[in-house]
Parts: C-alpha cells; structure tokens; sequence
C-alpha cells in the first residue's frame, strides 16, 4: 500500500474523541507504517495520545483550527493528505471530518466514502457501509486515489499502546475563511438527555403523546415518568419520529429536541440496551435500531410491527404504568 | 442582505421510507427489485431544506428559490405532482439514475453543471442547499462537493437554524457530537448549507402554488439532459440485506408488577 494516512481532528479541549482514539489504537495492526496527520488547536500536544509505534506524525496546529471551520478544515486536511503522499486515507467518522473532507477530495481530485463500516484486503481494497439507512450492506473498491474513508466505530480492530513521544512535523496551511466560530451551545435548554455512552437507549414513541384509555392527554404525567426514568438509570433518550412532525401533531415532550430522533431521519445510535416504549412498528424507525444489541419494548398492541422480528422481548401493557411501577423499583427522583 | 438570496436546493427521490427494499443485481450494477415501480418521495432530509429555503426567501425579500433534482424523468414528474404544492420553486431536471449505488462525485459533477447553466443565477447571492445526508446513500458528501465543484468554501453540514443579519452576514447553527449546536457567523454569500431536520414542519399542499411551479417543471423535464454514467469506477461485489430475525418472546398476561420487576433486573443486569 503507497502511502496511508490516519487523519484525525482535535478536539476543541485539546484531547481526542472516542472514536479518533480507537481509530489511532487500531490503525497500526492495519498498516505498521501508517503516518499520523492531526488538524486543530493543540494538534501538537494531541500526538502524546497516539500510538507509541506511530512511525511519522504530522500537525496542522493553531487557532484557526480550533473550532472546525470547513473551509480552514479542509484546508489543514489537504496540505496533510500532500505532505504524506497519501492514496488512502482514514478518518473517524466525526462531525469535523464529515464537513471538510468531501472539500478536501475535490481539491485533491480523490473520492471520498463516509459511515464506512469495515476495511478489508483482499484482491486490493475493499470497504464494506450500509446503503438505504442501514437496509443493505454493500462491499465495494474504487479505482480513484486518494481515497479518503471516514469510519465508524468498531470498522478497524486491533489495540496498541499510546504515549507517542517523537517528534511531530508542523505543516503549513492557509487559514482564510470567512466563516467565524463563535462556539457551542447545547440543542435543547436544561438536562442533557442524549448520552451515546449511556448502557440504554430509552425511546419514547409518539404514543406518549396521544390520548390514553380515559379519552385525555397527559403530557406532563409522561414527561415526569420519562425524566425520571431518565435519572435512575442514566439511559440516553430518543425519540421516534422527529419533533417538527410531532409539533404538526400536537403536544409534545418539552425536552425532546431534534437530536434525540432515531430513525429515517435521525440517528443509528450505538448502546448495548434498547427499551422501546409507544413505539409503532414503521420501517423508518426501525433502521435507527440496527446497532442496539439487547431489545425490548413495551406496547399495548401485541402485533406491533415493530417488535415482532425486531425486539427480543415484547411486553403488551400501559407504558405508563410499567413506567410508574418501574421508577418506583429504580428509586426514580 | 439587500438584494435577496438566490436559493438552490439539490434534493431528488428516494423509495418512499414504507416501502421494503430488495437487492438486486442489474446489467449496470446493484439495484432495487421493481425500483422503478416503488413510490416515491421527495429525500426527507432534502425536504427540510427545501421548506427552510421557501421560509427564508419569504423572509428576504428578492429571494429567488430552486430546486435542482436528478432523477428519472418519468418518477421525476410524479414526485413533483406532489412537491410542487409545498413552496414556490423553479424546476431544474437532470434526467438519470437516483439510486444509492450511484457515487456521489459523479452526482455531484451532473448537478454542479446544471446549477452552472441556470439563466439568472447570480453566484455572489447563492445559498446552495440540500439535505444533510440520503435515505438512499446516506454519503452526507454530494452538496458539499457540489460547493467545492462550484468554487464554494464556506460550508455548514447538518444545519438547523440561518438567521441572516442586516449587514449580509449570518448565523448558522450546526449538530455536532453530544446532542451540541456549533454556532458560526458566516460574512455572506456564497455558501454551503446541507440542513439537518431544521425547525419547520411540512406546510400544507397549496394548489396554487403548485399551478405556477408547473409552469416552469414540465418544460424542465422536456429539456432535462441526461447525466451519462453516475457510478464512477464503483465495482460492487456484494450487496446483501441483513436476514438476522429475532425470536421475540411475546409477555401478554402478566402484571405491570411482574413487568416492571423483569425489566429493571434486565436494565440493572
């Protein structure tokens, strides 16, 4: 293989993501002779957290780089990707890279593939991702180089020992953008309810929402039952549908923000337990659970299309009350 | 911003999300069974952007909408029997395949030219739109390059929220990791915005709207151009769906007790 580089963006406190660290662990079982191309500020002090066989890092630092404009990305990306000489190149798959890298790959003439879900070698390259919002899984190779991967976890195995302590190399890129970071701010005011490292994922259908046996809504009662579940057991919320369709229903779960949506047009979160509740059984949601090991839903329809096939466990009854009884058991605040 | 923006939105048709879909292999390389017979919608993320730009133009006076797709002219016509009673939009059809197992390069090259050959564009006022991502590819790469093959830096991906100043500029809002907005002050156009979900719901058919957007759509699907060949040097060697069922064990008759108690073992398990 000519030339491969492990492309990787700082994060804004200087340290990197999960996702770029298991990128780096594992890129030298992949090729020994990998270089290391970091981008953002404080990408220098950032390389004591790559692998200690790393061969060659290479670092675009400065503040220019602190916040991810695309544009100044996509420029520290590409002077990396030309300083090494690369025709390969893999990168976490992480809101930065998924920016600036499809710039990057016009620039440099190469192509880009994104949410790629594993690498082989076999008759040359080849890569395997998902098609249709996880529906069909293809395995492809293309002719075009350099080829920049973005890959999710788990895409590369293999574990090596971090605490670089070579010398990093600086590379020059331009910083031109007329794009200013001001900084971040949480989606949704108060509680933060999206957790991707939490052991579940709790998902609130839109049947919470809708009128229950007595002929009423109770939104507030679903809203303290969910919160509450929520802080027992430190599970990360999502939702079924997204909010802008839920508001063109009706009421709504007041802390449920576009983010927490898992489906179609949501997420394909990753966690070891998955609790369904008031969920119906509609393909679009369903793709958003295809990286959930363990799950279980409770619903009052026993055919639920959801479930059936697609969950381990279905319980037919009130979420409500399994909910009321459940937070009761959990010491539920 | 004094003049208006000139708003294009990329967005094409994707297999109605209801639908179940099938592999299946065809002369020029993967396909989906009976894919030209599956309805179809409008690409949800490419919607949003679609329903953010009709806002934001009716919000800056002398703003100008549209709507770029490629896809067959034929399920083209249909999806905008549909589309064209949403937002006021001018039609630009570049006929070829819409599916998933097109690369996003090649995609992004045919709507690149056909965005270079709108009469009337003026490329200092342009706002490039689209989704996010596809309910077919699901890349999240094509308006992006699409800005790149027009020579635009300034980019946003998964967009939420454009709030334009009186000076030009505007604030963009973008998801990033952990359920966090990155806020950014851009100095105008021209610019990249591929939308998230963004903060409106689907507006209501509008017939009259769509009486005048069918103005400028049937003479766009008669003199809509082909795009050649969308797949690149992409060799598919397998594309297979996963057949994994689950054996679900079906709790009918026990009491919430009995429920409650079964899943906070599991959940503490």
């Amino acid at each position: 293989m000519a030339g491969m580089l492990i492309l990787i963006p700082v994060e804004a406190d200087g340290a990197l993501s999960k996702a770029s660290s298991e990128l780096a662990a594992a890129a030298p079982s992949f090729d020994p002779e990998a270089t290391f191309g970091l981008f953002g500020q404080g990408a220098a002090q950032a390389a004591k957290a790559l692998p200690k066989s790393a061969k060659r890092v290479l670092v675009v630092d400065g503040e220019a780089w602190a916040h991810g404009a695309a544009c100044n990305d996509a420029k520290a990306c590409e002077a990396l990707i030309r300083a090494a000489g690369a025709d390969l190149v893999l990168a976490p798959q992480h809101s930065r890279t998924a920016r600036c890298l499809p710039l990057a790959a016009v620039r440099l003439g190469g192509r880009i593939d994104t949410r790629v879900a594993g690498v082989v070698q076999e008759d040359g390259l080849k890569i395997r991702r998902w098609y249709y919002r996880q529906r069909m899984q293809a395995t492809l190779s293309r002719a075009e180089r350099p080829w920049i991967l973005l890959l999710e976890t788990g895409a590369l195995s293999g574990q090596s020992e971090t605490g670089y302590d070579g010398p990093t190399e600086a590379v020059a890129a331009e910083a031109s953008s007329r794009t200013r970071a001001i900084g971040t701010e949480p989606a949704v005011a108060g509680e933060q309810t999206i957790k991707p490292d939490a052991d579940l994922l709790f998902v609130a259908g839109a049947g919470w929402t809708k009128k229950q046996s007595d002929g009423s809504t109770h939104v507030p009662e679903a809203e303290d039952l969910i919160r509450g579940f929520l802080r027992a057991t430190g599970a990360s919320l999502g939702s079924s549908k997204s909010l802008v369709d839920q508001k063109g229903e009706g009421a709504v779960i007041s802390f449920l923000s576009h983010m927490n949506q898992v489906g179609q047009t949501g997420s394909s979160p990753r966690h070891p337990k998955g609790l369904a509740t008031c969920c119906h059984g509609e393909e679009p949601h369903v793709v958003g659970w295809r990286f959930i090991n363990e799950r279980r839903a409770v619903n009052l329809d026993p055919n639920c299309g959801w479930a059936h096939g697609k969950a381990d466990v279905l319980y037919v009854a009130d979420a409500f009350a399994v909910l009321r009884k459940l937070n009761e058991i959990l010491g539920a605040r | 911003m004094s003049n208006g923006y000139h708003i294009v939105v990329c967005g094409s048709l994707v297999p109605d999300p209801l639908q179940t879909l099938e592999p299946v292999t065809t002369p020029d390389g993967p396909g989906l069974k009976n894919e030209s017979m599956l309805p179809s919608v409008l690409d949800p993320w490419a919607a949003h952007a679609l329903y953010e730009a009709a806002h934001l133009a009716k919000s800056v006076p002398g703003s100008k909408v549209w709507l770029v797709s490629l896809g067959p002219k034929a399920k083209l016509q249909q999806l905008m029997m549909a589309v064209a009673q949403k937002a006021s939009f001018e039609f630009v059809a570049v006929d070829g395949s819409a599916s998933g197992f097109t690369d996003s390069f090649e995609t992004a090259h045919a709507l690149a030219k056909a965005i270079e050959a709108i009469a009337g564009l003026d490329r200092q006022r342009l706002l490039l739109f689209g989704g996010c991502s596809s309910a077919s590819r699901d890349a999240g790469t094509t308006v992006g390059m699409v800005g790149a093959l027009l020579g635009i830096e300034e980019q946003f991906l998964a967009v939420d929220e454009i709030v334009p100043n009186d000076d030009g500029s505007f604030r963009v809002k973008e998801r990033i990791e952990g359920a966090q907005y990155l806020v950014s002050e851009c100095a105008g156009t021209p610019a990249v915005l591929a939308w998230a979900t963004g903060n409106l719901p689907e507006p209501p058919n509008n017939p009259q709207v769509g009486m005048a957007n069918m103005r400028t759509i049937l003479p766009a699907l008669a003199k809509a151009e082909a795009a050649g060949n969308l797949r690149g040097s992409l060799r598919f060697e397998s594309v297979e769906t996963p057949t994994q069922r689950r054996e679900t064990r079906v709790v009918k008759d026990a009491g919430i007790d009995e429920i409650a108690q079964e899943l906070a073992e599991w959940i503490r398990g």
